[in-house]
């Protein structure tokens, strides 16, 4: 439909008469309400209420993290672009610099799965493009409900199926991530995406800048109905009727975004773009706002401009459709036709829909009236913000004493067969880990996917220099104490990239959690930040993009406290990454770091001992970083061969992934209880070397603790009590969860 | 795909956009993979129809050297310039992994560097990459020596197990009759770097050199 049909067919619309109670449907709380009237000095219009819910809503405006985020750490010496912007921005030498944002698509993937994780990654791709960097890699934290759950299966089949239908098409590799499953996440699943970009840092492009009478230009895909009041549904909590929201999700086309990809990073060369906003939550509504209010500035739009897929859009429509693959644009004066020029040779619309005004209000006109006339300072500056009510739990009482069972290789079996730790290679297989041809590390084991898989995902830059990226949280710790979880959530990622053989530079956080205004989740919320900042600060780790999704909840239950860490690190000088993979047979295995035998929290407590209970193991940071600066530095020297953390599951079950990750077997055939193998201490590294006597001494004089706990060689663990199991048996058992579970569902 | 051939042949490939009609005297044409119009009604059909295509197809049949990677190996398949089909993998899931693969000959201009029967290894990454083809068409392929991959194990037996998507005769790649024109699912490119943990599938690039030389 030509924009000219549209036009002559808009009929003349009425919008409804504005009532508290229009306002409560909303979400607009009584007294936002009468904040609002005093901001506008009159009746709002139904176009105006409508930007003012979305605005105002959680999502938006943070109203209730607002407070507490300010406090987190942002800034180190490599940091060129905190929080604020559409992704974080740092320093990787040579001029370049990595873009990365990870945002939850929670609510929409529930509803829709296919569609809601989709456009999830379509829209995390578009927050890092919008910068001006080019899509290098994906990841994806997952999180279902239990296996047993009757939508499991169809939300895990329908997310993974939306997420490799987005990332593949883009061709940008997918090339790592995690997926858990807890009876918490029944009714909230969570859909975590994380991009990394890559761009020359003169060629940043941001949302700031605009100044007075420049052309505000529209380009991507046509705006329809699909989305409307996304960030709000976002924003809530769900109930049995939340299948009904099902038109609020939005559609993506990853095809469009592929050309606006394209069509943006080649009009990115010229000086025409001031600056840009992508069109995400709350569409055309947050995107102008933004640029109207970082600029200082007004925005005066003609709804009649922009390009529609559908007939009869009023304004209301109009600025809160949340359709995918769109961007905002302020243009210099007098580029206007150059830039269309790239749009139409890459078939996307573009449509100057405004220009830029002095007086600081956003007006927007349709059909010869005006719709919408709000100041925006007070819109951006004087939207709520909550000090919420905290209130502790109890902490977590120690574990009793427990009598363990003597069946190590029963134990182990189980747990590398369970739900969390079984391979999810049924996952990982659909997505393209491997286009651009730079993946080093990906998922999986040797000879399957890149060839050499590792605790983090590397892909190369060039031939001196790679990007290590991994992500992690650990909920149940977080549940048991928010404050050491957070802080094991960001030492996790720490540790997974300095395994990989990285120094981790900085961190992406997408804290999802339940309802805020109940005081323990907001108790959980406030803890967990507190523990991050802590253990941001103590590794030089800083935040710098992030998302906050609240309201996780369904009839009353909430999720896990779940703040997922995004880590990117840099490897240059031309030193190796580390997989972690069994390089030799008749090396040694060593482990790095204090082993306690701490179960509280642990999956060996849960799978095998059918306990959720206990504190989770502490961080010490001073040692995490002492251990985690010790192995890089041997993964670069060359004294290690192999290195992988020690995290779910415990040392076996590491000992084993690296078996398994090789098919070279290991003797692990010293004394030890079920704690010492499955427990989950903090801090802890598995090595090979072929120089032990040398390794343990360089330990020594370091004081970092260090054992040889085995050897590697062979096709089978030894395991204590001289017990024996095939590595084929093994991968077998770790192999099968996960396909059988989905069988049948097509 | 274009930085493979930069490193391996010395010549830097021209991108041609697909609204290009004019495509000059080129020694190759290469179709590489990546979700052409993103894949939407089946994979390569609109893609078969982009301008570019009718030159492509003229330079083909007077005996340019084509060759379809991936999405590029279903376009030329749409184009009927190459036989068969390429449906749904039997799976019906999109499968990224490396497959190993055999050269089932290496009587043809893309392949002599290969010794006959050698086994690489390649990665695939598609969703319908299951070759199809009748009964005729499948002996034509046979008879004239027209079959260039073959999916097989580590050990090279051509088996069930081994096949990744359901292609018939575990058939990963095949050769017009001219034997000018290659088209195949996995994808060689991304086997020619240390990075990328093999280079086995060098020889297909070393065999283009040396035919265009």
């Amino acid at each position: 439909m030509t924009q000219a049909a549209l036009k002559k067919e808009t009929p003349v619309f009425k919008e409804p008469a504005i009532t508290p109670q229009l306002a409560a449907e909303h979400g607009i709380k009584p007294d936002e309400y009468q904040h609002m009237l005093k901001i506008l000095g009159r009746d709002p219009t139904f176009t105006e209420l409508g930007i003012f819910s979305v605005m105002w809503s959680e999502h938006c405006s943070y109203k209730s993290s607002r407070l507490h985020l300010k406090k987190l750490p942002t800034s180190a010496p490599w940091v060129i672009q905190g929080p604020g912007e559409n992704a974080g921005v740092i320093d990787i030498g040579d001029g370049q610099a990595a873009v990365f944002k990870m945002e939850s698509h929670n609510h929409p993937s529930y509803i829709e799965p296919y569609q809601g994780a989709a456009t999830g990654v379509g829209g995390i791709m578009r927050d890092v493009f919008t910068m001006g960097a080019r899509p290098i890699a994906n990841m994806n934290a997952l999180r279902f409900g239990a296996p047993d759950h009757p939508k499991t299966r169809q939300l895990v089949n329908g997310v993974v199926a939306g997420i490799a239908g987005y990332g593949n098409c883009m061709g940008v590799p997918t090339v790592g991530g995690e997926t858990n499953f807890h009876a918490r996440y029944n009714g909230n699943i969570l859909v975590n995406a994380m991009t990394v970009g890559i761009v020359d840092q003169d060629k940043i492009y941001y949302s700031r800048g605009a100044g007075v009478g420049q052309p505000i230009v529209y380009v991507g895909s046509k705006t329809g109905r699909d989305g409307i009041h996304g960030a709000t549904m976002s924003s809530a909590e769900f109930d049995d009727e939340s299948d009904s929201k099902r038109p609020t999700v939005q559609v993506g086309d990853p095809f469009v975004e592929k050309l606006l990809l394209e069509a943006c990073l080649e009009l990115m060369q010229s000086d025409a773009i001031i600056c840009i906003q992508d069109m995400g939550a709350a569409g055309l509504t947050s995107s102008s706002v933004e640029i109207a209010a970082k600029g200082e500035i007004g925005v005066e739009l003609d709804l009649d401009q922009v390009p529609q897929r559908e007939r009869h859009m009023t304004p209301y429509e109009i600025m809160l459709s949340e359709s995918q693959e769109r961007m905002l644009m302020i243009l210099q004066p007098g580029k206007e036709e150059m830039a269309r020029r790239i749009f139409e040779k890459w078939d996307l619309d573009f449509a100057v829909i405004g220009k830029t005004t002095d007086d600081r209000h956003l007006r927007l006109k349709m059909c010869g009236k005006t719709w919408c006339d709000i100041p925006v300072p007070p819109l951006v500056d004087e939207s709520p913000v909550y000090d919420r009510p905290q209130k502790a739990r109890d902490k977590a009482a120690p574990l009793p004493s427990l009598t363990l069972d003597k069946d190590i290789a029963g134990s182990f079996k189980k747990l590398m067969a369970c739900p969390d730790l079984s391979s999810k290679r049924w996952i990982w297989e659909q997505y393209d880990s491997l286009v651009r041809g730079e993946t080093i590390s990906s998922p999986g084991i040797r000879q399957t996917q890149a060839h050499k898989p590792a605790d983090a995902a590397v892909v190369r830059l060039s031939d001196k220099k790679a990007l290590a990226i991994t992500c992690d949280v650990t909920p149940r710790y977080c549940y048991a104490d928010p404050y050491e979880g957070g802080k094991q959530a960001v030492a996790e990622t720490w540790r997974n990239l300095t395994a990989a053989g990285a120094l981790p530079l900085a961190i992406t956080d997408n804290l999802n959690f339940g309802n805020p205004e109940k005081p323990e989740i907001m108790w959980e919320f406030v803890t967990c930040l507190q523990g991050m900042a802590e253990a941001c600060v103590a590794l030089s780790y800083p935040i710098v993009s992030g998302n906050v999704s609240l309201y996780n909840e369904t009839n009353g239950q909430g999720i896990l406290p779940t703040p997922a860490i995004g880590g990117v690190g840099l490897i240059d000088h031309g030193n190796k990454s580390a997989g972690f993979g069994f390089m030799a047979e008749g090396e040694i295995i060593i482990l790095i770091g204090e082993t306690k035998g701490h179960l509280g929290q642990s999956l060996y407590l849960r799978e095998i001992m059918g306990r959720e209970d206990g504190p989770p193991p502490p961080v010490d940071l001073a040692a995490e970083r002492r251990n985690g600066d010790f192995v890089r530095t041997l993964i670069h020297s060359g004294h290690i061969t192999a290195c992988h953390d020690v995290s779910d599951g415990g040392l076996m079950v590491a000992v084993a992934e690296m078996a398994i990750a090789s098919g070279i077997g290991a003797d692990l055939n010293i004394p030890g209880d079920a704690a010492f193998w499955f427990g989950e201490d903090q801090g802890r590294y598995v090595l090979t070397t072929a120089q032990p006597a040398k390794l343990l001494e360089l330990a020594e004089k370091s004081g970092i603790p260090a054992k040889a706990v085995g050897q590697t060689g062979g096709s089978i663990l030894r395991i204590p009590e001289n017990q024996v199991i095939n590595i084929s048996e093994i991968r077998d058992i770790h192999e099968q969860w996960l396909p059988a579970f989905m069988e049948g569902c097509a | 795909m274009a930085q493979a051939f930069r490193r391996l042949t010395g010549k830097t490939p021209q991108f041609v956009w697909h609204k290009d009609t004019d495509l000059g005297k080129p020694d190759l044409i290469v179709l590489p993979g990546g979700f052409s119009y993103g894949d939407y009604l089946r994979c390569g059909a609109m893609a078969a129809h982009s301008p570019v295509m009718k030159e492509v197809i003229a330079l083909a049949k007077k005996g340019t050297r084509v060759m379809g990677i991936c999405n590029g190996f279903q376009v030329l398949v749409e184009t009927e310039l190459l036989p068969g089909a390429l449906l749904r993998n039997r799976s019906l899931k999109f499968i990224c992994k490396q497959v190993h693969l055999k050269a089932a000959t290496n009587q043809n201009s893309f392949m002599s560097r290969f010794k006959k029967d050698q086994i690489i290894q390649v990665p695939i990454a598609h969703g319908e990459g299951n070759f199809f083809a009748d009964e005729a068409t499948l002996k034509q392929l046979e008879d004239q020596d027209r079959i260039a991959f073959r999916y097989c194990n580590e050990s090279g037996i051509v088996n069930d197990d081994a096949n990744p998507n359901g292609s018939l005769g575990n058939i990963a790649g095949i050769l017009s009759e001219s034997k000018t024109i290659l088209g195949m699912m996995p994808h060689p490119e991304n086997a020619t770097q240390d990075h990328q943990g093999n280079l086995t599938g060098l020889p297909l690039f070393e065999s283009i050199v040396k035919a265009m030389n």
